[in-house]
């Protein structure tokens, strides 16, 4: 049994403690935004935000989440798709099949929140997940966009 | 409203298209229970044909029946039919079709399969057909209505106006006239010149990118279904093993788990409430395999019988001109040189999988597939039942790479698996490591090069050896012919038109020794251009350098009778400033190759770090892919095949010990991360005078140009990748 804020939303789940928190989103909460790629936070296809950090779901345990830990997934990133990281993706046309792109998504947003002014070498640091269709140039470029975007707004 | 139509129709609840022609809704198509919501266009529309539904709204509904895994063919398919169309682009949404419709139809829309670059290129003629066919009939209905000659009306955005009347009208109000008169003889339809296009040719954004970007797109893997079951499965790690047992007491008790089940005469699955569960309890069943003898095989032993058929007395010659084994034999200079390359996995990001629902007589599956009507004959084989008993729910699919193609090995693993559980569907996910462990593998090989020279350093005389593993003895052995795989030869070919060598070579012999292994192998993203580009290109750098001319140069005097091979080759040296200067420890590299009818050539331009580390940092690749549907998505699958490609060159590989796979996560199968990714510029050059591939042409060039820019840096050939295992300085 475990409680967790996820998007705001707080919710019980019966659960093994072992369990980690990418198959306790996906299984029990049913939020499938948040994909499995590795299960050993190598690709970061689960990438989701805890307390505003970004983290590889797939490798954090539901017991090492307290009630008050704010969880925030895919879904909850924003209304609408109305974020900047969101808006310069579809401006780009970035994603190719998709599936890595939730967790793009989930690293760009949070290396912008505490850099908004990323370098390439920033970016290069922080965008550590693969993408096998091999968007990173227009990820790149998604994440200056975005960057410009949120300063604008 | 915008968002509706930019969201493919496969999330509806329902496929309902009310036909005039059969007098009211014909439901032709397959409830999905619970997926996504059913926000897409629900109003009913009018099948004008098979490939254009229209809607009240003049909304123009696309049926789509290739795969889309991320290369955009969909929204080029899109493009095509609409530009006939003349629809209007911002009412356009598309709909994918399911095998056991097209069986039901009589095939009406043509080959679903995905796969070698085929899916703008193979249905072309047919989709751009069956949108000017609509678009006739259409504005025919509204001749009809205003009894004037369709000649003398004008279509436009899907208003169709009579000038000399002043009447307009739309697509939406006549639809249903329409769809009740005869369609046009496609043979006398004439299609518009590519110069003439607005909406094809054009970079238009993609139409399935909105829940990319926010976690609600559906992906197989994503399945939910009342009752629905998961299942966690492991087949032998030594291929071709067989199961004895396994302990299911010792797991029975584990929260959730239903059962384990035997999946065939080779794996075995546990079924569970949840994956996370039946993943967990798999892990801890006891399982005991007769792992038979393909667990003495290893990389050495592979590479062993692989070295033996450089020289083995078996090999076939598909080319065969002069003499060059005596040629080479008595030049005044030859090179000599043996390459290889390793098995490779495909790691699409979406794990394989596939929820299946069996009963007597039906039975369902949803999966991510490249080829829905091999998933359809898979299926119903593995059930038991026959084609017309069963349907493919067909989902975007987490990359496809090849891997996806007609051996449907995980349909049938989820059938044989849901047949044990009548009626509840099952889905089947495979973990990260069963992935890397089951998939059928890039073939490896190598090849032993000679060349010889004359006094002017001419070459005078070439000579090939391919000894490697045959994809179509493993998967389609009726392909080969008298023994003989042309396939593995791949962008060596003579013929024109599909893969062919480019450079005249006045005595040439390019052979072919097959040398099979236990490890399944099959498509992997560019197939045999990569291993045979790597060869060629690589070796022919290092013949222009024994002859100490310019790599560019070399090449160009070879090539006079292949124009096409040469001026995309010109394109990618100009665009790439081959012969202009660099930054310090900058070096540059050239190659070109042919394959899926595209001609491709690219430049790379590479350092390295004192500790022998390979930066890429500058790629120039130019295509000719013949016709150029959507440049912005073409430049999109050029940048994604340096990505494919340079993860193999740099990391790339799947070893064999015991008879298994080696690496099976990606903390040693790595993959190249954007902090390794190169500027990548992409220069489309096409001709109009054929169609090319575009999604896999260009990665068999990626590897030679950057292992030509190490030559140049180090002034040594590199002729093993991965290029982790050389040692570079």
């Amino acid at each position: 049994m475990a409680k967790l804020n996820i998007n705001g939303k707080v919710r019980d789940v019966q659960v093994e403690a072992g369990t980690p928190l990418l198959w306790v989103i996906r299984e029990q909460v049913g939020l499938t935004g948040t994909k499995y790629g590795c299960g050993v936070a190598q690709c970061g296809a689960c990438s989701v935000h805890i307390n505003g950090e970004v983290r590889r779901s797939c490798s954090v345990p539901v017991s090492a989440i307290k009630a008050t830990d704010k969880i925030v997934t895919i879904e909850g990133l924003s209304r609408a798709s109305s974020h900047p990281v969101q808006k310069a993706w579809a401006e780009l046309d970035v994603p190719q099949c998709g599936y890595c792109q939730s967790g793009q998504i989930m690293a760009a947003a949070a290396l912008l929140k505490k850099n908004p002014n990323p370098s390439d070498a920033d970016i290069d640091a922080a965008m550590t997940n693969i993408c096998r269709c091999g968007t990173y140039q227009r990820i790149r470029a998604g994440v200056h966009m975005a960057a410009d975007m949120a300063k604008k707004a | 409203m915008k968002k509706t139509l930019r969201t493919t129709n496969i999330s509806r609840r329902k496929f309902i298209v009310g036909t005039a022609a059969a007098g009211g809704g014909l439901a032709l198509g397959f409830k999905l229970p619970f997926i996504g919501s059913a926000e897409a266009a629900t109003a009913p529309g009018t099948e004008v044909n098979a490939w254009v539904v229209v809607k009240p709204d003049s909304t123009c509904v696309v049926r789509i029946a290739r795969s889309e895994m991320g290369q955009g063919t969909l929204t080029g398919l899109a493009q095509l039919v609409a530009e006939e169309l003349e629809c209007d682009w911002k009412k356009v949404a598309t709909e994918h079709v399911f095998p056991g419709q097209n069986l039901a139809r009589k095939r009406v829309w043509g080959d679903m399969a995905t796969g070698g670059s085929r899916g703008i290129r193979g249905s072309q003629d047919y989709v751009r057909r069956g949108g000017a066919a609509a678009r006739i009939m259409l504005v025919q209905a509204a001749a009809d209505q205003w009894k004037v000659p369709a000649g003398e009306l004008s279509v436009s955005n899907g208003v169709i106006t009579h000038a000399a009347s002043n009447r307009s009208t739309t697509y939406g109000k006549v639809a249903v006239a329409a769809a009740k008169l005869a369609p046009p003889d496609p043979k006398t339809i004439k299609l518009k010149d590519p110069k003439d296009w607005k909406i094809a040719g054009k970079p238009m954004k993609r139409l399935d990118t909105a829940d990319k970007l926010n976690g609600s797109k559906l992906y197989a893997i994503d399945l939910k279904m009342p009752g629905m079951l998961n299942a966690a499965v492991m087949a032998c790690p030594v291929h071709g093993g067989k199961l004895v047992s396994y302990d299911e007491a010792k797991v029975a008790n584990m929260p959730g788990v239903r059962r384990v089940v035997r999946v065939n005469d080779g794996a075995v699955a546990v079924v569970a409430d949840t994956w996370w569960r039946a993943k967990t309890a798999l892990e801890a069943l006891p399982i005991v395999w007769d792992e038979g003898a393909n667990a003495a095989q290893s990389s050495a032993t592979i590479a062993e019988r692989l070295k033996e058929g450089l020289t083995a007395n078996d090999a076939f010659a598909d080319t065969q001109v002069g003499d060059a084994l005596k040629v080479i034999a008595g030049a005044p200079k030859r090179v000599d040189a043996v390459y290889s390359t390793p098995f490779l996995s495909h790691a699409t990001m979406e794990p394989m999988n596939c929820t299946a629902k069996v009963t007597a007589d039906r039975v369902e599956v949803w999966t991510a597939t490249q080829s829905a009507e091999g998933s359809l004959a898979a299926a119903c084989e593995e059930a038991g039942l026959p084609l017309e008993k069963g349907e493919v729910h067909k989902l975007d699919l987490g990359g496809g790479f090849g891997r996806r193609g007609g051996t449907q090995d995980y349909t049938r693993q989820a059938v044989a698996i849901a047949k044990q559980f009548p009626g509840v569907p099952v889905k089947l996910i495979w973990s990260r490591e069963e992935d890397q462990a089951h998939d059928f593998y890039r073939p490896i090989s190598q090849c032993k090069m000679s060349a010889g020279l004359d006094e002017s350093g001419k070459l005078v005389g070439m000579h090939i050896r391919v000894s490697g593993q045959s994809i179509n003895a493993w998967l389609n052995p009726g392909a080969i012919k008298e023994g003989k795989d042309v396939r593995q030869l791949q962008g060596m070919w003579k013929e024109p038109g599909d893969a062919q060598f480019g450079y005249t070579v006045p005595n040439l012999q390019i052979e072919y020794a097959m040398r099979n292994t236990h490890v399944p192998v099959g498509p992997w993203r560019g197939v045999n251009t990569n291993q045979n580009g790597v060869y060629l290109e690589c070796f022919m750098e290092e013949v222009a350098r024994a002859a100490g001319k310019d790599s560019l140069e070399f090449r160009r005097e070879l090539m006079s009778n292949h124009p096409k091979h040469l001026a995309v080759l010109n394109a990618a040296a100009e665009k790439g400033d081959w012969g202009k200067p660099l930054p310090a420890g900058v070096h540059r590299g050239i190659a070109q190759f042919m394959g899926y009818g595209s001609y491709s050539a690219a430049t790379a331009e590479v350092s390295m770090g004192p500790d022998g580390k390979v930066k890429v940092h500058r790629m120039v690749l130019a295509l000719n892919c013949g016709h150029a549907v959507n440049p912005d998505q073409i430049a999109a699958q050029v940048e994604g095949s340096v990505v494919y490609g340079l993860s193999a060159a740099l990391y790339g590989e799947v070893t064999v010990e015991k008879g298994r796979m080696v690496e099976l996560n990606f903390h040693n199968y790595r993959l190249l991360r954007l902090a390794e990714m190169p500027k990548v510029e992409t220069v489309i050059v096409p001709s109009y005078d054929f169609w090319g591939g575009v999604g896999e042409p260009t990665i068999c060039v990626v590897t030679p140009a950057v292992l030509n820019a190490i030559f140049a840096a180090t002034g040594k050939p590199v002729r093993s990748l991965p290029l982790k295992n050389v040692k570079l300085v």
